[in-house]
């Protein structure tokens, strides 16, 4: 190289030259480059601060109280005349508000019109009995999450988990005790393998789990559909498409008796959340996961199987969302189930990740938050006659603040994390969009 | 256009990156900033170029206060940049490229690129850059594509040029033909300040040199002043350039490489049947301008090649065909490239780090059960050992300085029983101080009875180091040359012309690139 040689044209610039000087090997896998901006991206969203958990909650619960008051007769009569007696707005707005979320803590916490401590604490319990499959199902999202996985297929996986489990307690015959481990493992495993051929299909062809897990939702849902209507799943002699009662020895038993609805399910989350945390933070299998998930290039240089360990991290996130399909059949709705019986839950799981920040007892508080919110709108609708949607509309701002943390910063004033001069990307970034 | 900086101060938290920085830059003089990596030099220039705002001092262009908002307006007042990474789009054209975030356009909105290629032309022609505007970037040598973007700064009139550590790419040839090109600016009355913390290329080319350590100007030199003075101003202490090394005693071949061949997924030939053996006790370092194989090579000895044909042993056994688990556990060690990348996990903590790659059995993990107490044990020692600067062993490794992080690959690395060390890129971006410590450590290894490989694009590395020198140029062996080979030879054999007397194993490689 006397001289520089670029006369000549591009066309016929001899390619293995021109390949063989490109600077960097790095520039040879742009997807790569792609990727590890995204599972920055993603890694911000997943596993940020509790701080910003917290304030989401709070300011999602502020424009919901925003949104109470605007949807309510009595403050917009009153928004009407404001000028003239301003003080009936603003006692009209606390009215309303104050009405809507007194109603939300007595339908989810603690019922202060009741005489005992017994009665008053009854919608604590349906609270729990609320968040018990939402933890089991965030927790199976919070994992995918540490490992880089986006696992929105929890639809399936609860629907297989629900079939294959209900099955055994509807159809088998087994001694009490052992029918439920058997129905409860069955229903694991359903999950396990609708998450499994997800994570296989990821590491064998690179097929993005967040296609094949929405496209699985709809092969479950509609196997199920069959299922329910034309084979094994159906009730004998009718016509609706549900499935026969599960069988008595096979049932979650009450926890508390029969004046609550609570059931074994919880002590099994509770147990599912100490797995998990135990799982991420103490064995080696969770390390490599987390390993795989902040940076999968040094994981695979370090000897760790990024391809299993996608292949092991589906099949659990899977049993932990199938935990919460089989919770549906053997505690909460035992009297045979629909294809709808995962009622949401699949998706609600994902807020709850987010808002647990994938870790294992942030999802246990998270999960009992939005058991408290589904547990509460409904007494609030009942008391107040504020929509049950203002609930959903609070969840879902929970979720867009905490995946603009940005915003949530700037509305708090706090520090941006990691605004050292040491990050060149963001420079750059800068600079091409300032050109 | 006489460039002044007075002043000024940048803060990011509680770090000062800049503090109360002077520097004045006259016009058509080449001066060059010289610093370790972390010193203030890049948030300098970028407080310059308006990306970042000064908390203090002000920016004078010939005497007159300038302020910037952002890049335009720099670029406007006349300030250009060469960035370390090039700023350009592979896909576009010289010309499209030159043009782009200024276009012309003629009526109708249709771009004007007839103005473009004409000015590339002109701006090309003035200085000799012989560049076609009609060349597409992807198919231009690094070399040439910094050229596409000294031209892009020069067509916004760019009267002063900052180079951002321009050299780090280029061949010693394509390094020289830098030198001349900056010497022919500063002829034509450009100013140019120079990045760098490269001394020879400062003493070759600067005619004052502004030395920054830890935000500070701490002194000025001249041109005339010795690397050993130089690189003391940088660090603060003096310095030993050179590594003392015992000559070195190899015995039996340990690793031995035949007839490697690596296909990437595209089919292209990375890495053409290369063979070549490494002793125990020596050191073969493969000198190479980057991408021309040793990325894929050392690759393809780990076990992250899909394809690769040939046979590779190691005492005897082999290791190609086998996982990087199966390659490790044979008793390789391996410090990537991209430590950031390949290396860490800046997320996890320097004790989880150490223990990256023994995370499937003992002795950190007893029965599926991370044993944190021993971990916490282990991560100590180490990071006394090798001197890792840090608030503990639970702070994540990507906060970090990157001599920092490159000490706890190493640290990881080395505290296995090794037969193979392959150390790629060992020192990029470290400051002197870390060099002397990694050199000594690869060094150690070597004397402990390993066979070392070590890949550099820094001939002052290679020379320092090798016992052996192999140099790579478009996937093949170019040439396997004594330690002491002189730095002349080594530049023109990485630009693919062997050495006379090389004991290359195979018939001297074709030139038919280099001659187009």
């Amino acid at each position: 190289m006397s001289d520089t040689p670029p006369q000549t044209p591009p066309g016929s610039a001899t390619p293995p030259a021109g390949q063989a000087i490109k600077p960097a090997s790095r520039r040879d896998r742009p997807q790569t480059d792609a990727e590890s901006r995204w599972h920055g991206v993603f890694r911000e969203i997943t596993s940020g601060s509790a701080i910003i958990s917290v304030l989401a909650v709070v300011l999602a619960l502020l424009v919901g109280a925003v949104m109470i008051a605007a949807t309510n007769d009595d403050v917009q009569q009153s928004a009407g005349y404001f000028f003239s007696r301003p003080s009936d707005l603003l006692g009209n707005v606390w009215g309303a508000v104050s009405g809507a979320y007194s109603a939300l803590f007595q339908g989810s916490i603690y019922n202060f019109g009741r005489d005992s401590f017994a009665e008053g604490i009854t919608p604590f319990t349906e609270t729990l009995v609320f968040a018990t499959p939402l933890i089991a199902a965030g927790l199976g999202v919070a994992l995918g999450f540490r490992v880089g996985l986006f696992n929105i297929g929890g639809r399936g996986q609860m629907l297989i988990a629900a079939a294959i489990g209900g099955w055994v307690a509807f159809a088998v015959d087994l001694p009490y005790g052992i029918h439920l481990v058997a129905a409860l493992v069955a229903g694991i495993l359903g999950g396990a393998l609708w998450g499994g051929i997800v994570g296989l299909l990821k590491a064998r062809t690179g097929a993005h789990e967040v296609i094949t897990t929405i496209m699985l939702n709809y092969v479950a849902f509609y196997l199920v559909s069959y299922l329910l209507r034309e084979g094994f799943l159906r009730t004998p002699g009718s016509n609706t498409p549900k499935s026969p009662a599960s069988k008595e020895t096979a049932v979650f038993p009450e926890l508390l008796g029969a004046d609550y609805n609570l059931h074994l399910g919880f002590i099994l989350v509770i147990a599912a959340t100490i797995f998990t945390w135990w799982l991420l933070s103490r064995s080696n299998l969770g390390f490599q996961f987390r390993a795989v998930g902040e940076n999968p290039n040094a994981a695979r240089v370090a000897g760790i199987s990024v391809q299993r360990m996608y292949v092991y991290a589906m099949l659990l996130s899977g049993g932990l969302v199938g935990l919460a399909g089989i919770n549906q059949v053997l505690g909460t709705t035992t009297s045979g189930f629909g294809a709808t019986v995962d009622s949401g839950i699949g998706f609600d799981a994902i807020t709850v990740a987010l808002l647990g920040r994938s870790r294992p007892w942030g999802v246990f508080v998270a999960g009992i938050l939005f058991g408290a919110f589904k547990a509460g709108s409904f007494s609030m609708q009942a008391a107040e006659g504020v929509p049950i949607d203002i609930v959903l509309v609070v969840q879902s701002l929970i979720v867009l603040f905490i995946a603009a943390p940005p915003l949530v910063r700037a509305i708090f004033r706090l520090p941006t994390p990691g605004d050292t001069p040491r990050r060149p990307r963001p420079i750059i970034v800068t600079e091409v969009a300032a050109k | 256009m006489k460039l002044e900086l007075r002043g000024i101060t940048k803060r990011f938290g509680a770090l000062v990156a800049n503090d109360s920085i002077n520097l004045t830059v006259e016009a058509g003089e080449i001066h060059a900033l010289l610093g370790e990596n972390g010193a203030g030099k890049s948030t300098l220039m970028n407080v310059l170029y308006g990306l970042y705002r000064a908390e203090e001092g002000e920016i004078l262009l010939d005497d007159k206060a300038a302020h910037f908002a952002g890049p335009g307006d720099a670029m406007k007042a006349g300030i250009g940049m060469v960035h370390q990474h090039f700023m350009l789009i592979p896909v576009f054209t010289v010309a499209e490229n030159v043009m782009l975030g200024h276009e012309e356009t003629k009526a109708g909105g249709r771009l004007d690129l007839a103005a473009a290629r004409v000015r590339v032309k002109q701006i090309s022609d003035r200085f000799g850059f012989a560049v076609d505007p009609d060349a597409l970037i992807e198919d231009l040598p690094v070399g040439v594509q910094q050229r596409v973007e000294i031209i892009k700064a020069l067509s916004q009139d760019a009267k002063v040029l900052v180079f951002d550590e321009p050299t780090a790419v280029l061949t010693p040839q394509e390094t020289d033909e830098l030198m001349a090109i900056m010497r022919q600016l500063k002829a034509a009355g450009t100013s140019i300040v120079f990045i760098t913390h490269k001394l020879r290329e400062v003493r070759e080319v600067a005619d004052r040199i502004t030395v920054i350590r830890l935000g500070k100007v701490v002194g000025e030199a001249s041109p005339t002043a010795t690397n050993e003075e130089l690189a003391s101003l940088m660090v603060g202490r003096a310095v030993d350039l050179t590594v003392n090394k015992a000559p070195a005693t190899p015995s039996e071949p340990a690793l031995v490489v035949s007839g490697l061949t690596v296909i990437d997924p595209r089919g292209q030939v990375l890495v053409n049947n290369v063979s070549f053996t490494v002793a125990a006790g020596e050191i073969l370092a493969i000198a190479g301008v980057q991408g021309n194989g040793q990325t894929e090579l050392t690759e393809a000895l780990m076990g992250l090649q899909p394809r690769v044909v040939g046979e590779i042993t190691l005492d005897g056994k082999t290791l190609r065909g086998h996982s990087v688990r199966q390659v490790l556990d044979a008793g390789v060690g391996f410090v990537p490239e991209d430590r950031t990348e390949d290396g860490l996990v800046g997320g996890f903590t320097i004790a989880e780090n150490l223990m990256l790659d023994r995370s499937h059995a003992l002795p950190f993990v007893k029965r599926f059960n991370l044993q944190l107490a021993l971990l916490a044990e282990f991560a100590t020692a180490k990071v006394k050992e090798f001197d890792v600067r840090s608030q503990g062993i639970d702070t994540p490794v990507g906060r970090l300085s990157g001599g920092n992080q490159q000490k706890v690959v190493l640290a990881r690395e080395l505290s296995r029983e090794l037969r193979l060390f392959i150390a790629a890129q060992p020192t990029r971006g470290l400051d002197v101080g870390s060099i002397e410590f990694v050199h000594e450590r690869i060094v150690a290894t070597r004397d402990a009875g390993a066979a070392v490989i070590v890949i550099s694009t820094e001939l002052d590395e290679v020379a320092a180091l090798a016992d052996r020198i192999m140099v790579m140029y478009r996937g093949r062996i170019i040439g396997i040359v004594p330690g002491d080979t002189p730095r002349a030879v080594l530049g023109l054999m990485m630009a693919g012309e062997p050495a006379p007397n090389s004991s290359a194993p195979l018939p001297p490689a074709p030139t038919e690139g280099a001659a187009a």
